[in-house]
């Protein structure tokens, strides 16, 4: 037995409603696996090939071309480590944990394969600390695997990392893996070339891998069988806000708006404009729900999915004061380690509080804008680009709210309870 | 062989030396951290460049020759090796 092309839903069919699929569920689902050899020559091993041809993109945020990580990083000289980033420090996703917690072997599968192709003898599975079920889940399903007590096998471990939003920055998350602090360093070099414990390191995240096992099992005709042209296969959403059933759905490249929202269970109540892409993502009017969510047509707009993040903002929320409040998190998640980052994060955060509290008398509104311009591409990680665009989309998308709140000071809703969360809360699918 | 500068952002505390030394393609922002224009450098204005290099008390400024990093990153090449 095997999914047919097209079947939907894909990565997550057979999804329980509880706790994990085991490994003969999960066989029976998929079939077996079987490993790709090794790479041997420089160029063109089937499974990297097939990838290319499947148009795979990393689904962490970046959207890196996975064919393209692999390659060079199998180009390196020594075996890569595999780095499994699962740390969704991103408090609107929970996709990875979702995928780790029910479905484990199928990012395992991915793992292995990767492995196998790349020759690695190293595998880590890092997971936020707070989702000790996952980490449960995933090792019990380690424990079914019967390949990694064979004799080559990698050696395998799933790590606890610090919760916060810059631990899944893979080089703030290969720098807490080998005992420092969860910050980034400049780049490069990238972690393909120098990686955990100065070894090149393959980092993707958990999503990524299941994918990839579903083009090792299928192959790249098949993975097209679903999604457009430009946004092959399919993806993980986690949807927020104003639907019936906030939580993770599984869409086709090219999906609407419209229609995600429709498989969460429709609007809750009337929404005032769209986050696409969380806390480094773009807000979007509420009429814009006929947008296509392809990839490829959204980077054309200066848009992004990010790590596969939608939320509906309902009507009675304060747009002004949630903005103020992810820009205050944001600002004490920085890593403090860039002037930029460091003061225009801090000038920002403080003039939207100021808008809330007190209105603009001294308009620095205006300034808020030159302040976002001013930290984009001048800090070592995306962190701060990731804030100006978020801030800068909704000066932009809601400017008649903001233009009010800097004339009157506080609104009603501006003591109300933030819709958007500013800690990574408790996840919903964590088991 | 075109060079760059090449700012590392964590080692940078703003010293602003690079902005003295170097205005016609540095300045400095009200934070008093460097912004640096895009640019060919060549002639005179490379030698401006390396005095700013140069002069950074903290080693944070660097002249690069373009290693493209990030298109070699999507032409399948690692950066700055021959493959």
């Amino acid at each position: 037995m095997s999914l047919a092309p097209g079947q939907f839903p894909r990565l997550l069919a057979g999804m329980p409603s509880s706790g994990a699929l085991g490994l003969a569920a999960h066989q029976a689902l998929h079939g077996p696996l079987t490993l790709p050899p090794r790479q041997r020559s420089r160029t063109g091993h089937p499974l990297i090939l097939e990838l290319e041809r499947a148009g795979l993109r990393g689904y962490g945020g970046a959207g890196f071309p996975t064919a393209t990580k692999l390659h060079a990083v199998g180009a390196q000289g020594s075996p890569p480590t595999i780095l499994v980033n699962g740390a969704e420090g991103e408090p609107l996703s929970s996709k990875d944990l979702l995928l780790t917690s029910r479905l484990p072997h199928l990012v395992i599968d991915g793992v292995l394969a990767a492995a196998s192709v790349l020759g690695s003898d190293r595998v880590i599975f890092a997971l936020d600390e707070h989702a000790r079920g996952t980490a449960r889940a995933l090792q019990q399903a380690l424990a079914e695997r019967r390949e990694l007590q064979h004799r080559g096998a990698p050696a395998v471990t799933v790590n606890a990392v610090p919760g916060g939003y810059l631990t899944g920055q893979e080089m703030a998350l290969v720098n807490v893996l080998d005992g420092g602090e969860a910050k980034p360093t400049t780049t490069p070099p990238y972690p393909f070339e120098r990686g955990l414990k100065g070894r090149p390191t393959l980092v993707s995240n958990s999503e990524t891998f299941a994918q990839l096992a579903l083009v090792a099992r299928h192959g790249a005709d098949w993975f097209r069988t679903l999604g457009t042209a430009t946004d092959p296969g399919t993806r993980l959403v986690t949807v927020g806000g104003a639907v019936s059933y906030p939580g993770v759905v599984e869409i086709a490249g090219g999906t609407t708006l419209k229609q995600l929202i429709g498989a969460s269970g429709g609007l809750a109540q009337p929404i005032q404009g769209v986050l696409l892409g969380g806390y480094a993502g773009t807000w979007l009017p509420a009429d814009a729900l006929d947008l296509r969510l392809d990839a490829h047509m959204l980077l054309e707009r200066g848009l992004r999915l990010g790590s596969g993040i939608v939320v509906l903002l309902p009507e009675s929320a304060c747009i002004v004061a949630e903005v103020a409040s992810v820009a205050r998190w944001l600002q004490g998640e920085s890593a403090h380690q860039c002037g930029p980052c460091i003061n225009g994060l801090q000038s920002i955060a403080d003039a939207l509080e100021e808008l809330c509290a007190r209105g603009d008398r001294r308009r620095t509104y205006g300034r808020i804008e030159r302040w976002c311009e001013l930290v984009i591409r001048r800090g070592a990680c995306s962190l701060p680009d990731g804030a100006a665009s978020f801030v800068t989309s909704a000066l932009r998308t809601f400017r008649p709210l903001f233009e009010d709140h800097a004339r009157h000071g506080a609104c009603d809703a501006c003591v109300g309870q933030r819709v958007l969360p500013t800690a990574t809360v408790d996840p919903v699918y964590a088991g | 062989m075109s060079e760059k500068l090449r700012l590392d952002p964590i080692a940078c505390t703003g010293h602003g030396l690079c902005a003295e030394l170097f205005p016609e393609r540095i300045w400095l922002d009200e934070w008093g951290f460097p912004v640096i224009e895009d640019g060919e450098l060549s002639g005179e204005l490379l030698g401006h460049a390396r005095r700013a290099v140069d002069a950074c008390p903290t080693l944070a400024l660097r002249l690069e020759r373009e290693r493209r990093s990030t298109a070699v990153r999507s032409d399948l090449r690692p950066a700055g090796r021959k493959s």
